[in-house]
């Protein structure tokens, strides 16, 4: 986020893209719900599932899974053909305003409409008159922008719209995306990631090779850019990965196109897992290292609104158990790693020296006041929002960009559009929400939830066990007859390994930053004849 | 901002303006007694507990009323004690307030009021009528409106907190009660169980079905951690027993939640006692799972890369990271594949 949660209160309304976040960030969600039906606050919703979010929203967009740039798209059309954009903020503060235009003028309201599935066009005008008013408007978004292969576009659509509207460097506005797991902010921090080392530094430059190699006391630091997840499956069907170390991740379950991921783990030399569990993907390891779960050690998260805080210890470790990090020192020093991190805290100050946005984080300030990165020295306070008075790179850029159509359409043979998400009642994979009792009670079982007119067209009853096919596979799941849903679209949970999700997902991926599209692709329904 | 400075039993304190007495008090450590102010929630003044007297007149609930330059706030005088015991004896005598069978005990805010004031049995009311019990309806909350005081915290959580009001009052006089939705058992209404009205009841009327059988609440023991779930963050007071068995988890203030938590974070945390935990490293031999040392499985685990690293180069070995780890160990993992195997083949699930 480039702004703060407790912001929420300071924002006159907000703008909701591809986020369900009541059941995906809930404390988030209940937030947002204060200030709009306690306080009066504005609300527009776009989302291809009438999400609880939907009821309470001034204006609300049931637009078809793929279109979000096309409506952000529209909403800056009228912005500016209605003149009413923030123009000082746009000519002191952005640059590239020219060219966007350009590009916008043929987003009219009735283009866009049409390319959403919006009845009224005239609602895409009312609601970007509302978003001019609105001083200032944040928006939220999550992977319901992210998961296509235009997921770097609708990024920047967002930032687009939030510059012409002069609503990111101020508090309560910004560019918001609600991070999905714990510390998936902190992992890419650390440079859990192809690319870059710690605080997005490149790898493919010299001098942070010497810095690093200098900091690390090796000398073998490679500046070529690695494997994205699907790139290192791929690669490993082809020949060119001979073994993977995985710490804490299922991708049998979360990763598109389910047969192609097990194929990928099959073709291996070597699979090591390390897990609080025996998962869907450690079955195909070799060798199984069991981890502590997040009660049984300390250590530093990050949260979505770049907060680093601390972990306690609460709970004494399970059978023989071990801290991840001790288990990655202990393989390291096996080859020859020359590490002698006693605890956590010594492997933190380790990162404070090589990644400026944490140089002055410790574990006291994480423990007991509000830290956000970037705090590059002890004294500094933190960063409570990006962009104050000037962007991180001098002046805003507008990009120009096109709509383009997901990946793969519907077609005579796969009718249907499939999304998919998550669930308030569970998590992820489900491998710690369908072992905890409550939750698993909610929710046992997973479904697919079917528009009343397609359930009637075939002739499916609420509860009855339908098959789901796409071009990757096929799944039976129990439908959910509800008009949540848009016709001729149908949404999948991907909690649930006897109904998995990810059997049909596609795993055709955005060119620029290789997400996976995981919120449309072409399926077929059929009901199951006894 | 203006700073406002009175006294409160002759000590001189300030404030600001907006403020109440009661908060001011409470900053300064004098403990005022209060049951339906809630710092997360709006301001009540119902239960009339906090009233201190001000400029050596007037009684007023504490709770709602503003700071004011120069006044004079005595927390505790005998006409007041008289009047608290009076209000704690009649909200006894309407209910049926046995400690031993409530789950509260021991941090009931009510039972620490009757013991503060030395409050002894009372009759029960005449108007009193027994109310409902829902301990079944809901595999996450419980309920017992015989132990409820109304001091209406749980339906301003409701409304203010999860938003999602669920909780209101019904009927009138000795017979007002509290209402689920229209009037539905908690397990059959639109409750989202994030359990934010039982977290803030002062009493036993609203409590967690997690709590039954893990030990008295003072054998409890307390330690704050940031949630495994999503990426808000939310700090939370875990409560385990004597035999480390999770008891509760509660919304801890000073975190981003502000005290709040979904039902993720309330009530997701039995996995890790799960008989489904692994606690022993495990080599697949013959394709079977055999529990190895550790001394075995990481000696194995080592040779086997550093085999394949000599053999096929180290871009032939790639390792996935977890957002579900620390910090500290997604930095160790980067720099153990960048580094020990020398390949920047290092991702993890940020796009998934």
């Amino acid at each position: 986020m480039t702004n703060s949660i407790r912001e929420i209160p300071q924002s006159a309304g907000f703008l909701i893209i591809g986020s369900n976040t009541t059941e995906n960030h809930p404390v988030i969600g209940s937030m947002i719900k204060n200030e709009v039906i306690n306080n009066g606050k504005k609300l527009i919703v776009v989302d291809p599932r009438r999400i609880e979010l939907s009821r309470y929203a001034d204006y609300y967009f049931q637009i078809k899974p793929g279109t979000n740039i096309a409506i952000l798209n529209g909403f800056m059309h009228v912005l500016i053909t209605e003149g009413i954009y923030d123009k000082e903020y746009v000519n002191t503060r952005c640059e590239g305003f020219e060219q966007m235009a350009k590009v916008l003028e043929k987003y009219t309201p009735e283009y866009v409409a049409d390319i959403c599935g919006i009845d009224n066009p005239q609602d895409i005008v009312a609601a970007a008159k509302l978003m001019a008013s609105l001083k200032p408007m944040a928006l939220y978004y999550s992977m319901g922008i992210t998961q296509f292969v235009s997921g770097v576009n609708g990024v920047k659509s967002t930032a687009n719209l939030q510059m012409l509207l002069g609503n990111v460097g101020v508090p309560g506005g910004g560019v918001n995306p609600l991070r999905g797991q714990n510390n998936v902010q902190g992992a890419c921090d650390m440079g859990a990631l192809p690319n870059v080392y710690t605080a997005y530094q490149p790898v493919s430059s010299e001098e942070n090779k010497a810095k690093f190699e200098a900091a690390w006391g090796v000398t073998n630091l490679s500046t070529k850019p690695g494997f994205t997840i699907l790139e290192m499956f791929n690669n490993a069907i082809a020949g060119n990965i001979k073994a993977i170390y995985a710490m804490g991740e299922n991708p049998v379950m979360s990763d598109p196109n389910q047969h192609h991921v097990i194929e990928a783990l099959k073709s291996l030399e070597f699979f090591v897992v390390q897990d609080i569990f025996l998962t869907e993907t450690a079955q195909f390891a070799h060798v199984v290292l069991p981890a502590r779960s997040f009660l049984e050690k300390e250590g530093t998260v990050t949260n979505t609104e770049r907060r680093v805080q601390l972990m306690h210890k609460v709970l004494p470790p399970v059978g023989e158990a071990k801290e991840d990090w001790w288990i990655v020192q202990e393989v390291a020093r096996r080859m020859g790693a020359t590490w002698d991190y006693k605890k956590a805290e010594d492997i933190f100050e380790e990162i404070r020296k090589v990644t400026p946005s944490y140089a002055g984080i410790t574990y006291e300030k994480a423990d007991n006041s509000i830290i956000q990165w970037p705090c590059p020295s002890y004294d500094h306070p933190g960063t409570q929002f990006l962009h104050k008075d000037k962007f991180s790179r001098g002046l805003g850029l507008f990009t120009p960009i096109e709509y383009t159509p997901p990946a793969e359409e519907t077609d005579f043979e796969y009718p249907m559009i499939l999304t998919t998400g998550r669930i308030l009642d569970h998590f992820h994979t489900g491998t710690m929400t369908r072992k905890s009792k409550v939750l698993d009670e909610n929710v046992h079982e997973g479904f697919i939830e079917i528009n009343p007119n397609d359930a009637h067209n075939y002739n499916i009853e609420n509860g009855e066990v339908i098959s789901v096919s796409t071009r990757r596979g096929s799944i039976r799941i129990k439908a959910m007859v509800t008009d949540k849903i848009k016709p001729n679209t149908v949404f999948i949970p991907f909690h649930f390994f006897e109904a998995c999700a990810n059997v049909l997902t596609n795993d055709a991926i955005d060119p620029a930053c290789k997400i996976p599209e995981y919120k449309v692709c072409a399926c077929r329904i059929e009901k199951i004849e006894a | 901002m203006d700073t406002i400075t009175f006294t409160i039993d002759n000590k001189k304190v300030q404030g600001e303006r907006g403020q109440t007495v009661l908060e001011v008090a409470l900053k300064n450590g004098i403990n005022i007694p209060y049951l339906c102010y809630h710092p997360r929630i709006s301001k009540t003044g119902a239960c009339r507990i906090c009233l201190v007297r001000i400029n050596g007149t007037m009684l007023k609930a504490s709770c709602v009323e503003p700071i004011v330059e120069g006044m004079n706030v005595v927390t505790e005088d005998e006409e007041i004690i008289k009047i608290r015991k009076f209000i704690l004896e009649l909200l006894l005598s309407d209910g049926d307030h046995n400690c031993l069978y409530c789950e509260a005990n021991g941090e009931c805010e009510f039972q620490a009021l009757i013991q503060r004031y030395n409050i002894q049995e009372v009759k029960p009311s005449p108007t009193r009528i027994p109310k409902k019990i829902d301990y079944e309806s809901s595999n996450a909350l419980r309920r017992n409106e015989n132990r409820c005081i109304l001091c209406g915290r749980c339906v301003k959580a409701c409304r203010e907190i999860q938003v999602s009001n669920v909780w209101s009052f019904a009927e009138r006089g000795s017979e007002t009660h509290l209402v689920a939705d229209d009037d539905k058992r908690i397990g059959e209404s639109s409750c989202v169980k994030c359990g934010t009205c039982a977290q803030l009841c002062p009493t036993g009327a609203l409590t967690f079905q997690t709590v039954i059988g893990r030990g008295a609440n003072w054998e409890l023991k307390r330690e704050t951690s940031i949630c495994i779930y999503c990426g808000v963050g939310c700090k939370i007071d875990f409560y385990k027993n004597k035999d480390n068995i999770l008891v509760k988890a509660i919304g801890n203030y000073t975190g981003p939640n502000n005290g709040h938590l979904c039902v993720k974070g309330r009530f997701g945390f039995d996995f890790v006692h799960s008989e489904k935990r692994l606690k022993k490293p495990l080599i697949k031999k013959n394709g079977v799972f055999e529990e190895a040392e550790w001394d075995e499985a990481l000696d194995l685990v080592a040779k086997k890369l550093t085999e394949i690293k000599e053999k096929y180069g180290p871009d032939s070995i790639a390792g996935l990271s977890s957002a579900k780890c620390t910090n500290e160990e997604n930095y160790l993992m980067q720099k153990f594949i960048r580094s020990i195997i020398g390949t920047n083949n290092i991702d993890h699930c940020a796009r998934l």
